[in-house]
């Protein structure tokens, strides 16, 4: 089966994945992400404390609180003295000793308790000399209760040194982080599910309810087939598995796979103000995963993982990977894939917590701005190479705090990629300001002035279409063909909602007329709309999901005195 | 107590002949609960997969359930086994095997007697959590109730069954052997020959617990105790990492899905 590759090596089982990247310098903390995330798919009761998607301050406890603290959670998997791979947890037979109650699952007061407020009293309460007040109510129990903490409380180093000192980074480093003003540093960091290639999520399912698409690599739950044995909850190291307690069945990002399937970014990216995000196809030698997870030393791990990522420009690799079943149009579209430039080819893209062992599939570019806000602080101009060089070289303590998360310690590639980070800048000052591209900038961080602009372009001013490379499931052929609507809505049963009707016919208002094949309809508006500048014009029925608030679609109002009503023409 | 003559056919002596209530309640009742049972959990796992599950209440309480949970249930998986063995293992192989009447008795109601309390007061703790705990008490429901009562009711006259072998026992005089009456009246159903005259010879907390076993055996389909029916006996042979290869054509057998284009 196996072939071998350029580099004498033989290529095992060749999968895809479809893998994100963050650029943190460009994240201003302003939490979008985590909002659109909520409103398309976890603002429902039993999933109130769910965020998908949330957004850290770094340094800070994180959410839920202090998740990074394995000593206490049990996430992930460590490796046995005899080289094994084993959930850190305990293996499947203590989990099914322990299923009755699970000795380590977050309570909800690890996460926050979720609340609303009692608007009701604003307008019902009697006339009294006070000003009536809308009391928080616990969407837990329904009492009244005290908001002490939330998804991000300690937001923007917000509870300072009393906080910030039970972040599980800042305990390892000791007393060397400061958290006075003047010596503090900071950034965000946004957070997903990762995707693992070695998901311990997966692993720990007793039902076999969880799994990785082999197509996308995107990690689901099942929801018909997941029993409520909440184990997941405690497998996943970055805590990324929710329980719904309104439904008992887990539930996790889903890396928004009815849009990743017909192109489209995932809803957190599309969203996001700092556009700093990328989303693109990784292929991969799944033989080699469990290996690379399990090298000795954690500082292997980010090296042994990049190593499992093949070269889609490779002819052997896509030879691999055609005999493997993958579709032309992923290959190619892996080899226009940012996040591999980023991850593979740049070496700037970093994994979080290598050392669970997971193998996650969301990277990061850590943020220099650290060490550019030190510069410019203390008056030095943050913007060339030797100040940056420099200083990368004397902060050691935000390099330090950053390999903890990104390299397991180890900080080297930090220093690398920061270092790549400042020449970039550097160099695209020169040219900024008319002055000589300078070689010496780039060849001093191991890379050519060529490289140097490729990456410039790719982190500051890459196109919608450059940061999501997403080749669809189906073929655009096929998604106009009505393939897509087969996969269908649940709500599709005969007789359905979805068919158009609530258990019959039902022969006028919303759901009359023919039924539109709504996902084809939806991925052919946004698409118009996010590729052109003007106004999109829907066709046909109005989804107000998909009006962008110009213009008034047809449809959208009743029909007016003299018109014919709009939904004459639509009557089969 | 009525002190029952033994014969070695496996068979009780009738005291009575068993009335029409006694052919309705252990001739006919018992297929009915099967019938429901059964047709119970076929319906449930075609129709709501998405509501089989546990419903853990772990996220609103953890520190009661981590000590009552595993309580309860390691006594019940006891209680079951014993059950298992009671009913279906006839006397005479127990006896063939060499294990005394004694022997036999003194193991069921020692085992059974610590295994019954364990379960019991796992199950009272469970419920003062519910009843107590205020997330947990609103995450309960009126079927949820409805099995606690049926559930509790089948433990406790389980247990009172035990007791009064016991206390018969230590008193000196035998209590009633279940296994030559319910145990056979229970194998009899399994032939279609339900043995009515052998259930009807049992004594009135032998029939409180049975039928109250059996209610609980209708209830099963149809309220949280579903879970008991997907333990998942698989996950260690299984690898750890489960591929799956996005459906081509997800489960579709209740719709028939219109194409696009079609009216
Ligand atoms: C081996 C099979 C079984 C397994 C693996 C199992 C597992 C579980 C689990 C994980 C829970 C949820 C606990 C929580 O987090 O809130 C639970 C709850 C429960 N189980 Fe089982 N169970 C089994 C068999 C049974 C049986 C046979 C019964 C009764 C006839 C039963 C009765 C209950 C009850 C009443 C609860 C609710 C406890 C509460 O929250 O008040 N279980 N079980
Ligand atoms: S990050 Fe996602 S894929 Fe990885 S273990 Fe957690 S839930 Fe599973
Ligand atoms: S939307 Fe973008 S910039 Fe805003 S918090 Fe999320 S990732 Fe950061």
């Amino acid at each position: 089966m196996a072939t071998p590759s350029a580099s004498g090596r033989r290529i095992g089982k060749v999968m895809a994945q479809v893998a994100m990247v963050m650029n943190l310098d460009k994240c201003i903390g302003c939490h979008t992400c985590s909002v659109t995330c909520k409103q398309a798919w976890t603002n429902r009761s039993g999933m109130e404390y769910v965020w998908f998607n949330n957004v850290e301050t770094r340094p800070g406890q994180g959410y839920p609180r202090r998740y990074e603290d394995q000593e206490k959670w049990e996430g992930g998997w460590v490796r046995t003295p005899g080289g094994k791979l084993k959930l850190k947890a305990g293996g499947r037979l203590k989990k099914l000793a322990t299923i009755f109650a699970n000795p380590k699952m977050p309570a909800i007061q690890d996460y926050y308790e979720p609340w609303t407020y009692d608007y009701e009293n604003l307008i019902k309460a009697p006339l009294s000399d006070d000003m009536p007040v809308a009391r928080p109510r616990s969407l837990i129990s329904g009492e009244p209760m005290n908001v002490t903490w939330s998804a991000n409380w300690d937001d923007d180093l917000g509870g300072g040194e009393e906080l910030g000192r039970q972040d599980p980074i800042v305990q390892k480093l000791g007393e060397q982080v400061r958290f006075s003003f003047e010596e503090t540093f900071m950034f965000y960091l946004p957070r997903i599910c990762e995707h693992c290639l070695n998901p311990s999520c997966v692993a720990s399912c007793p039902s076999g309810a969880m799994y990785k698409r082999a197509e996308d690599g995107i990690v689901l739950v099942d929801q018909d087939k997941c029993r409520g044995w909440r184990m997941c909850v405690t497998g996943c190291p970055y805590k990324k598995v929710y329980f719904n307690h309104k439904t008992g069945k887990a539930e996790k990002c889903t890396l928004c796979y009815p849009r990743i399937e017909v192109g489209m970014p995932t809803v957190c990216s599309e969203t996001c103000v700092g556009r700093l995000r990328y989303l693109g196809v990784i292929l991969y030698d799944v033989d080699r995963v469990g290996e690379a997870a399990t090298v000795e030393d954690e500082h292997d791990l980010y090296p042994a993982q990049l190593d499992v990522f093949l070269d889609p420009n490779d002819p052997e690799v896509q030879e691999a990977a055609r005999r493997d079943g993958i579709p032309d149009r992923w290959i190619d579209s892996a080899k226009r894939s940012p996040v591999y430039a980023l991850a593979k080819k740049y070496k700037v893209a970093l994994p979080l917590h290598p050392e669970y062992r997971t193998m996650p599939m969301v990277w990061y570019i850590p943020p220099l701005s650290p060490v550019v806000d030190t510069l410019t602080k203390t008056g030095h101009d943050g913007e060339d190479a030797g100040n940056l060089f420099g200083a990368i070289d004397a902060l050691r303590i935000p390099v330090e705090y950053l390999a903890e998360l990104f390299t397991a310690g180890d900080t080297a590639p930090v220093d690398s990629v920061l270092r790549k980070l400042a020449a970039m800048r550097s160099y695209m000052r020169r040219i900024n300001l008319g002055e000589e591209r300078d070689e010496s900038l780039a060849e001093a961080v191991g890379m050519s002035g060529t490289d140097i602009e490729d990456m410039y372009r790719l982190l500051a001013i890459a196109k919608y279409d450059e940061r999501y490379v997403i080749p669809t499931a189906y073929g655009v052929d096929d998604a106009d063909r009505g393939v897509i609507e087969e996969i269908g809505c649940s709500l599709d049963f005969e007789g359905g909602p979805g068919m158009g009707g609530m258990g019959g016919p039902v022969p006028f208002g919303e759901a009359s007329g023919r039924p539109d094949a709504a996902s084809v309809e939806t991925f052919h508006a946004l698409k118009t709309r996010q590729t052109s500048d003007g106004r999109s014009d829907l066709k046909g029925r109005v989804n107000l999901l998909n009006w962008d608030g110009n213009g008034k679609p047809d449809g959208l109002f009743p029909p007016s005195d003299n018109g014919a009503a709009p939904d004459e023409k639509e009557k089969p | 107590m009525i002190p029952m003559t033994p014969t070695d056919a496996g068979h009780a002596v009738d005291a009575v002949a068993p009335t029409a209530l006694d052919h309705i309640l252990w001739g006919v009742f018992p297929y009915v609960v099967l019938a429901v049972l059964v047709g119970g959990l076929v319906w449930r796992y075609r129709y709501d997969k998405f509501g089989w599950t546990t419903r853990s209440s772990q996220l609103y309480e953890s520190r009661l359930l981590r000590i009552a949970s595993p309580m309860f249930h390691f006594g019940l998986l006891v209680v079951i086994i014993g059950h298992v063995a009671g009913l279906l293992i006839p006397k005479s192989w127990t006896e063939a095997m060499g294990v005394t009447e004694d022997m036999y008795h003194f193991m069921a109601l020692s085992l059974g007697t610590v295994a019954g309390v364990c379960t019991l007061g796992g199950i009272v703790l469970l419920i003062w959590r519910r009843r107590t705990n205020g997330p947990v008490f609103s995450a309960t429901t009126v079927n949820d109730k409805v099995m606690y009562l049926v559930l509790v009711m089948a433990i406790l006259a389980g247990l009172a069954t035990t007791l009064l072998s016991a206390g018969a026992d230590l008193t000196g005089g035998h209590g009633h052997d279940y296994r030559e009456t319910v145990s056979v009246w229970f194998r009899s159903i399994w032939i279609l020959r339900p043995d009515v005259a052998a259930m009807a010879a049992s004594t009135f907390a032998f029939k409180l617990h049975v039928m109250v076993g059996l209610t609980l055996f209708m209830l099963f389909p149809f309220t949280r105790l579903v879970h008991a029916f997907s333990a998942p006996v698989q996950y260690p042979f299984r690898p750890y990492v489960v591929y799956r290869t996005r459906d081509q054509h997800p489960n579709r057998s209740e719709r028939v899905v219109r194409r696009g284009w079609e009216g």
